[in-house]
């Protein structure tokens, strides 16, 4: 019933995208002012979509099983939680919040933009219709989530156990709102760009929506880290997978663009550059959704994956890219004369150049991540590429960038002097001499680590100190940068620092080396509705005599059958002590990793900061003078 | 000019883009590795099964003849649907089958034998599972003809009737 | 204002307690799973996998590497037992030469535009 109520509904949220258009354009061409018909028809095509989405949550509910989409992925014996969470942990349900989010920020746009002019807003509103129907058909016609199975299978299959997990429930709702919000930046950017409002004004107003995806783009990619690290059980936090790669190139787009607005709002430069980025992040996003909708790509995280799916939202993602270059190269006005009021040293040609390093590790990013198809496809050789080959292009080039962090800010608009301020030299021989002292003590290879280390500490104590000593300073841009310094030292330090053991014990057996003692002491058996769970006890020894009990477990779902480990973490303010029990097959010893993982939490701590900043800006009317 | 042959340049790099994903959207995702045939096959120490002594890989492979090796567990589901192809392919005369026994429990592979028959040879044990990355393999059940000291044949997966067909072939 | 710095600066090299990698050979190990793909696994390396076939690998790079093979030599034998595919960190050669030259192009270019607009402005 729910189900039906939902296929229902979403065919009525498609035909109200055909009665908005004809009346938009009706209203584009006769009246004078906004028709609040308009308005009412999005709500509604929201209020529709809502409805089928909470169908679907209902079917799930109620575990009706002449859903395909619950039948797939859901199951009767698992906790509420996930019998939820499950409507969006799959293909089809996750597309239906796509199209909510689509059609809820469309909504909210209107809302929030009636100072706007009419044509502007009906323009906005047609783009976003494209998309939105774009959709509407995709989600209709090959992955509805509401195909009937008959007759209706007694039991489901169950969720992936490594997707029932708390952070992975709510990672994607708010991913996607990163994700899809940037498709209101695209819409109106078109809109704003065919009626050639490229301006200080549309910039200002344009700037919450870029920093509200932003902030919800960075918390996503957060969360996303967070889950792998202790859900995919090996310690790790990035690991350059295509799919992450996915999320961080709209990301990096997206920051970019922040910071181009800026420029465009102070001095009315880089029109195009703004239209180019705007266009960009959407389209990346979508890029991102065919990557790994389509199954082109080898992932940890991959979808259930079909090539019809994948051959759809390819040309649906091209028609989108050669629409807004039509629209670029037609209506957009390139303008000329404004980049002569350029001076070298100005907060502008910092950003630009930040610009140029962002691009940069934007190209590297997309570059990795698509030339292995690109390869197979012309030469039919498969390669890999991986951690190393981002580390390599990335790393030496985050030197300069950190620098220009620290000294963009402190920079004025049109035309700064070249003052050398003392304290500055000061600070950056303090932080060479703190990291030159580390490395040494550490026993770290010195070049790079301490180059590196230099300029990271450089942009921490420069930031830290903006905190006191500024008057007028912008509290969200220091937090944000502050934030990202604090990140590159604590991923810095955790690369130097982490110690980790790998071995085989059997119950009862201590493995000893110089610095630990692991007493496997013994085994518990725990059942719960939807897995048993084997849990070891672990005793921890340090040679200060620490004593840390530690228990990984390993769980046996029972829909589907499979089998996860899961991760103990004791967690603390410098180091988290984690540990992994696996199972090996036909031997009476498991496999145990213990690490220790220093300055995690400093980690999310510091993406925390930056989001912080983000969101300070939100709520901040106008936060520069 | 300039602005009208930038533009054309972007269509048609998209384009290009575009074909590109098309065609890697048709091309499978399961890797299917070249076959390193004409390969010479790996030195190694192994022990054997039935009297846990080292043998060198050398003395195995020393005749004249047609070697099929092939690597199967128990606990390997496919091996039990591959094994009567197996116990056929050994009644064919200048072929030696080698049992690789990947990972297992000897009480186990003891009965899986007893069970299903005894098709091979000789059977070598790969406690660690290292001999059969030497080989070059993915996992359970793969199998390797052999002839000369090279590889001649690969099979990733449990033998069916086309496959035993294309082995009887080059065995002839 | 100075005296302040140094001292937290000596306050912080004092409060880390420093420890030392606990084996290098370990270390190194686990540098190499790091670097080799998972090949039956979807996108993990052999390090982060605990699959059969990771396992076994683990083990035969403990044993290569005791035997005293140089970790290049390593990747020599693993790539010419499963091809370029095990191989995360992409050698440069015909096949990579964009790979591995198209960002850094980029880049470059991204720099002539942004030195472009400067030299425009003086003439």
């Amino acid at each position: 019933m729910a189900s039906l109520i939902g296929l229902y509904s979403l065919f009525f949220g498609l035909c109200s995208s055909f009665l908005i258009i004809f009346f938009s354009i009706k209203n584009f061409r006769n009246f004078l002012n906004f028709d609040s018909k308009i308005l009412s028809l999005t709500f509604l095509q929201f209020f529709f979509v809502v409805v089928s989405f909470l169908g679907l949550i209902i079917s799930f509910i109620n575990s009706d099983f002449s859903n395909e989409t619950v039948y797939n992925h859901s199951h009767t014996t698992k906790p509420l939680f996930y019998k939820i969470s499950g409507t969006w942990g799959n293909h089809e349900g996750s597309l239906l919040l796509w199209l909510l989010v689509l059609t809820l920020f469309l909504f909210l746009f209107l809302l929030k933009s009636k100072e706007q002019s009419k044509k502007y807003r009906i323009l906005t509103l047609f783009f976003q219709q494209i998309i939105i129907i774009g959709f509407f058909i995709f989600l209709l016609k090959t992955s509805n989530p509401f195909s009937y199975i008959f007759p209706t299978p007694a039991e489901g299959l169950g969720l992936n156990p490594i997707l029932q997990d708390p952070a992975l429930a709510i990672h994607p709702p708010i991913l996607y709102l990163g994700y899809v919000g940037s498709s209101i930046i695209f819409s109106s950017t078109l809109a704003a760009a065919t009626l050639n409002k490229i301006n200080k004004e549309w910039a200002t107003h344009i700037k919450k929506w870029v920093l509200l995806s932003w902030v919800f783009l960075t918390l996503g990619i957060l969360l996303g880290s967070i889950w792998a690290y202790y859900e995919l059980g090996w310690g790790g936090f990035w690991f350059w997978d295509p799919v992450e790669n996915v999320s961080l190139m709209p990301w990096l787009a997206l920051t970019t663009l922040l910071h181009c607005l800026l420029v465009l709002e102070k001095r009315f430069l880089l029109t195009s550059w703004v239209v180019i980025l705007s266009i960009s992040t959407f389209t990346l996003s979508m890029c991102g959704t065919f990557l790994v909708r389509s199954g082109i790509l080898n992932s940890v995280h991959t979808f259930a994956n079909d090539p019809e799916r994948g051959l759809f939202i390819l040309i649906f993602l091209f028609s989108l890219i050669f629409l807004s270059l039509f629209i670029f190269f037609f209506f957009h006005k390139f303008e000329n004369k404004n980049m002569n009021q350029l001076f070298w040293l100005s907060k502008e040609t910092s950003i630009l150049i930040n610009n140029w390093f962002m691009m940069y590790f934007l190209t590297v990013v997309l570059i990795g991540t698509i030339y292995p198809i690109f390869l197979e496809v012309i030469s039919s050789e498969k390669i890999s590429v991986g951690p190393p080959f981002y580390h390599k292009l990335i790393i030496p080039f985050l030197i300069p960038f950190l620098f220009m962090m620290a000294i963009g800010p402190k920079l004025k608009w049109i035309k700064s002097d070249m003052l050398i301020k003392k304290r500055l030299i000061v600070l950056f021989l303090i932080s060479f001499l703190l990291s030159f002292l580390l490395v040494i003590k550490l026993n770290k290879d010195i070049l790079i680590n301490s180059i590196l280390l230099t300029f990271a500490f450089y942009l921490f104590f420069v930031s830290l100190r903006d905190f006191f000593i500024k008057k007028k300073l912008s509290l969200p841009q220091n937090f944000a940068h502050f934030g990202f310094s604090l990140l590159i030292l604590s991923i810095l330090f955790n690369n130097i620092l982490s110690k980790e053991i790998i071995t085989n014990l059997k119950v009862g057996e201590i493995y000893k080396s110089e610095k630990f003692e692991i007493n496997f002491e013994n085994i518990g058996q725990v059942e719960k509705k939807n897995f048993k769970e084997i849990i070891g006890k672990f005793i921890i020894k340090d040679s200060e005599d620490n004593i840390e009990i530690l228990n990984p477990g390993l769980r046996i779902y029972n829909q589907p059958n499979i089998v996860t480990s899961e991760a103990d973490i004791k967690v603390n303010l410098f180091e988290d002590k984690f540990m992994t029990m696996n199972y090996v097959p036909n031997q009476d010893y498991f496999n145990i990793r213990y690490q220790i993982k220093p300055f995690m939490i400093w980690i999310w701590f510091s993406v925390l900061l930056i989001t912080f900043g983000g969101i300070m800006s939100v709520f901040k009317k106008r936060y520069e003078n | 000019m300039k602005i009208k042959t930038f533009p054309l340049f972007l269509v048609i790099i998209f384009l290009i883009i575009f074909v590109i994903f098309y065609k890697g959207l048709n091309n499978s995702n399961i890797y299917t590795p070249e076959t390193n045939l004409k390969k010479n096959i790996p030195y190694f120490k192994v022990k054997t099964f039935d009297s846990e002594k080292l043998i060198e890989s050398d003395e195995i492979f020393k005749n004249d003849k047609f070697y099929l090796i092939n690597i199967w567990a128990s606990w390997c589901v496919p091996c039990r649907d591959e094994h009567p192809f197996l116990v056929d392919l050994n009644k064919k005369k200048g072929l030696e089958i080698v049992g690789l026994n990947y990972k297992d429990n000897k009480k186990n592979a003891k009965i899986f034998l007893d069970d299903l028959g005894n098709p091979y040879d000789i059977i070598l044990m790969d406690q660690d599972g290292t001999i059969s990355i030497e080989w070059g393999a993915y996992g359970v059940p793969e199998t390797f003809l052999i002839y000369n000291k090279k590889i001649i044949k690969k099979v990733i997966g449990p033998l069916d009737s086309k496959k035993v067909f294309e082995i009887n072939e080059l065995v002839k | 204002m100075k005296y302040l710095k140094y001292i937290i600066i000596l306050l912080i090299l004092s409060t880390i307690n420093l420890s030392f990698a606990d084996e290098h050979e370990t270390q190194l190990q686990n540098e190499i799973t790091k670097n080799l793909r998972c090949l039956i696994c979807q996108g993990q390396s052999i390090y982060d996998s605990d699959s059969q076939f990771a396992n076994s690998l683990k083990i035969l790079v403990e044993k290569k590497l005791s035997e005293g093979l140089s970790e290049k030599e390593i990747y020599e034998y693993f790539e010419n037992k499963y091809g370029e595919w095990i191989l995360y960190d992409p050698k440069f050669n015909k096949n990579t030469y964009f790979l591995w030259l198209l960002p850094i192009l980029m880049f470059l270019l991204g720099g002539v535009i942004l030195f472009k607009l400067f030299i425009i402005k003086k003439n």
